[in-house]
């Protein structure tokens, strides 16, 4: 008899491993393949040789292989795949966890310490699954006294607002963007005026001290950064004349337009910092004055999608500072063409020939422009996770007075900078573009 | 249920405008005690530090043992460090029992002392810049901490919880180029604590943060009790290396390190001077070290006092005067141990600092008041 299992027996153990096989084919063939199904209802079908591919004809790529290729280029022009995949939540969630991981490993050198290590062999890198298992593992505790409804409400609300903000940015030329809104900018100021209100409802809502001076906190915090944030961008807005995010980063493709407007760039980088509750910034969670501020009665799961909102958030902030200031998708091609001879002759593996009907399923400057784009929010999120490891924390008279007076003037300069470079003549219509 | 509560058990009316926040003790920004605050909006207004969350009782602990065996035990308090927490026991001791300590152990006393208030005000360091959200500055010094440690361990054999000082000396003699690594890495440690000035105490932000609040005037500091590098900071030169030496103290060269200022930044620096000082008096204790000799005058395993007798014996610990009062009536075992420690004197400042401040102030005041709640509740 085992020491480990006392009880394990080999003819349960098969028996338990049919069962699930058994189990598995069942979802698998009643709920499964009519979910593929209905998914495939929606996509528009592509014409191969000559014939329109019904859903009901979907899965005879598994039959010809040549098929499959078409089927996965329809499904990427649907509003489905931008929604969830590429540029929206997918792209952002992939790059929020990249985050993640080089803020630990960077903070981790920066600190003379080695950061994760174990966890996935190669430098830790499996950390962050293992910590969202954790998390999703653990148990939910709700205050006795918080308003149930919208403690529950908060967090689901909050990852919303930040994959709503994820939806306006444009990553790559050819309408790569999710929401393409003449007002882009506009909706951008009123996602970022949401999310005080559903801080200050979760802190409200648990109904407990600490979580409730943390929400004031933030509240003060967000509500006197968002005038200089606001103000910040107008210069951007003058010069260009549009609020169409797209537009505006179509329009930097001969400079950025941090070279005209650095003030505003980093009166916007400081607000970013703020918005984002990033050291030195943090008071809403300053740990040895309020436990974890507004996020203290959060636990399990409820934690981890505040979090995952919080790095969405990130991101969307450090696309939106690339979108404004540093050009956007433009940058010099680097990304060589689609090689000719596969379109045309397909590959040759010895006497077999590939082919493969279909490619290429990105056009070249859609690659090179969302190469550039994640090149340079990779190098703006490096700058906003840095000064974590170089400062403390600040107090909140010092912000509020930092906020109120300093930067608001600070953006002020700026918007007269965007003026006096339109009046002169340099940009705008007869100037530099 | 109508009946009338007996007196501390009703219920205390408040203005509705203040608010009480229990920090601690399940509190990261509390440690081992809790603190009672009331604030109105950003500010507080009343402060109650409620220690004695972990009385271990060390001091009825010490009436059941022999002058030997309380030794282990006594250095709890405080294992950073243990062995400025025995050092007054033992000097006491030795006045009790009668013995002389060779020459050679009195310098490994000092040199094991100044490398125990490193490692207790690295660690302490580390918890200031946490307590104000510079993680680096709490992973730096609890890394270069463990350069102090190993040579520790070298010297004792044991990393946290020496009891290396002995009635008599220390348990063991040195070992082999124990000088020579102690110089070097002592040498590199100071070059590295030299670093911290970049990153934490020439920060713009932390000197905004800490200059002027909870300031400490050089009368109330003395009014008080404080003691210490709390002491220090507000402009009183008081150390007991100096005003009344102990061991070897007054043949080696020690200066102390005043600030005028009082707020928490300087109650913050003055420790970190007072590392490099700690250093240079390493070096100075090698250089006139005897290399060879006894380091321990040899007891009975139950050694018998002269007779009734007390004494009283205190040092400079890592957080100001350490002072040990000990009852002899003859026997094996003392009659009372009482120890008098620098922590709780500091402690009784905060209710005073921090009343009027804001409470982002809070766990800068308070851990700048160099306060380990161990050692206070003893």
């Amino acid at each position: 008899m085992s020491v480990l299992a006392p009880k394990f027996k080999l003819s349960e153990f098969i028996k338990s491993l049919f069962d699930n096989a058994f189990w598995a084919l069942l979802l698998v063939s009643l709920v499964g393949l009519p979910l593929i199904q209905v998914v495939l209802f929606y996509i528009e079908m592509p014409v191969i040789n000559g014939e329109l591919l019904t859903p009901f004809l979907a899965l005879t790529w598994l039959a010809d292989p040549s098929r499959s290729l078409p089927i996965v280029k329809a499904f990427m022009a649907t509003d489905m795949f931008r929604v969830m995949v590429f540029p929206g939540f997918g792209f952002a969630a992939l790059l929020a966890a990249g985050t993640i991981f080089v803020e630990r490993k960077m903070l981790a050198k920066l600190q003379l310490r080695v950061g994760p290590f174990y966890c996935g062999k190669i430098e830790g890198i499996l950390q962050l699954a293992g910590d969202g298992l954790k998390l999703i593992s653990k148990e939910i505790i709700i205050p006795a006294k918080a308003d149930k409804p919208i403690f529950w409400a908060a967090p689901v609300i909050f990852v919303a607002t930040a994959a709503a903000f994820v939806a306006l940015i444009p990553v790559a030329p050819g309408g790569w963007v999710v929401a393409d809104v003449d007002l882009g900018l506009l909706g951008v100021f009123a996602i970022i005026g949401f999310f005080p209100i559903i801080t200050i409802l979760s802190a409200w809502s648990a109904n407990s001290k600490f979580p409730f001076i943390g929400g004031i906190r933030a509240l003060f915090q967000m509500v006197s950064f968002e005038i200089p944030l606001i103000l910040s961008l107008l210069g951007v807005v003058i010069v260009t004349g549009t609020l169409n995010l797209s537009e505006i980063s179509a329009s930097q493709s001969f400079f950025p337009w941090i070279v005209f407007l650095p003030v505003g760039a980093i009166v916007f980088f400081i607000t970013m910092l703020a918005e984002l509750e990033r050291i030195p910034f943090d008071l809403p969670e300053a740990e040895s004055e309020i436990v974890a501020g507004w996020l203290t009665e959060f636990s399990g799961m409820m934690y981890g999608l505040v979090q995952l909102g919080t790095y969405l958030k990130l991101y969307a902030f450090a696309a939106l500072f690339v979108v404004l200031f540093l050009g956007g998708w433009n940058g010099p091609m680097i990304v060589p063409p689609f090689p000719e001879e596969i379109l045309t002759e397909g590959i040759v593996l010895g006497p077999v020939t590939a082919k493969f009907p279909g490619l290429p399923l990105f056009d070249q400057a859609m690659l090179n422009g969302t190469l550039w784009f994640v090149i340079k929010t990779v190098g703006v999120i490096f700058f906003i996770l840095l000064p974590r490891g170089v400062f403390p924390r600040i107090r909140i008279d010092m912000l509020l007075s930092l906020g109120w007076t300093k930067l608001i003037g600070l953006a002020f300069v700026n918007i007269f900078i965007a003026l006096g470079l339109l009046y002169a003549g340099v940009l705008g219509p007869g100037g530099l573009q | 249920m109508t009946a009338e509560l007996p007196p501390g058990l009703a219920l205390q009316k408040v203005d509705e405008r203040i608010m009480t926040l229990n920090v601690g003790p399940q509190h990261p920004g509390s440690g081992h005690m809790r603190i009672v605050v009331q604030i109105d909006g950003d500010y507080i207004v009343a402060c109650d530090p409620d220690p004695g969350y972990v009385h271990r009782g060390e001091e009825k602990m010490a009436e059941y043992r022999n002058y030997i065996t309380n030794i282990p035990h006594l250095e709890r308090p405080v294992i950073h460090d243990s062995c400025n927490v025995l050092y007054p026991y033992v000097l006491g001791a030795e006045e009790i029992l009668g013995i002389e300590v060779p020459e050679r152990a009195k310098y490994v006393r000092v040199i094991a002392s100044e490398l125990n208030r490193c490692i207790y005000t690295q660690y302490w360091l580390a918890i200031y810049g946490i307590f104000l959200g510079h993680s680096t500055m709490f992973m730096w010094p609890a890394g270069d901490r463990e350069l102090l440690i190993d040579l520790m361990e070298k010297m004792s054999g044991a990393r946290v919880t020496h009891a290396h000082f002995v009635p008599g000396g220390v348990r063991n003699d040195l070992p082999a180029n124990f000088e020579d690594a102690c110089l070097r890495q002592v040498n590199y440690f100071e070059k590295r604590i030299k670093e911290y000035a970049a990153v934490f105490y020439d920060n713009p932000i932390l000197i905004s943060r800490t200059k002027d609040t909870g300031v400490l005037s050089k009368q109330d500091a003395i009014r008080l009790g404080t003691t210490g590098s709390v002491l220090r900071a507000s402009g009183v030169d008081y150390d007991l290396r100096i005003k009344e030496p102990y061991d070897v103290y007054e043949e080696l060269d020690v200066h102390t390190n005043v600030m005028k200022e009082g707020d928490s930044y300087a109650r913050s620096k003055v420790p970190w001077l007072d590392m490099m000082e700690s250093c240079n008096i390493i070096r100075q204790a090698l250089q006139k070290m005897p290399k060879s000799g006894s380091v321990r005058t040899k007891l009975k395993p139950n050694p018998k006092t002269k007779g009734p007798e007390t004494v009283y014996k205190r040092v400079e610990s890592g957080r100001g005067s350490l002072g040990c009062y000990i009852v002899s009536d003859g026997k094996t075992e003392p009659y009372r141990v009482k120890m008098s420690v620098g922590s709780f004197r500091n402690l009784i400042a905060l209710p005073y600092l921090l009343k009027g401040e804001k409470l982002g102030n809070m766990p800068s005041v308070y851990w700048s008041l160099n306060y380990w709640p161990v050692e206070a509740d003893r």
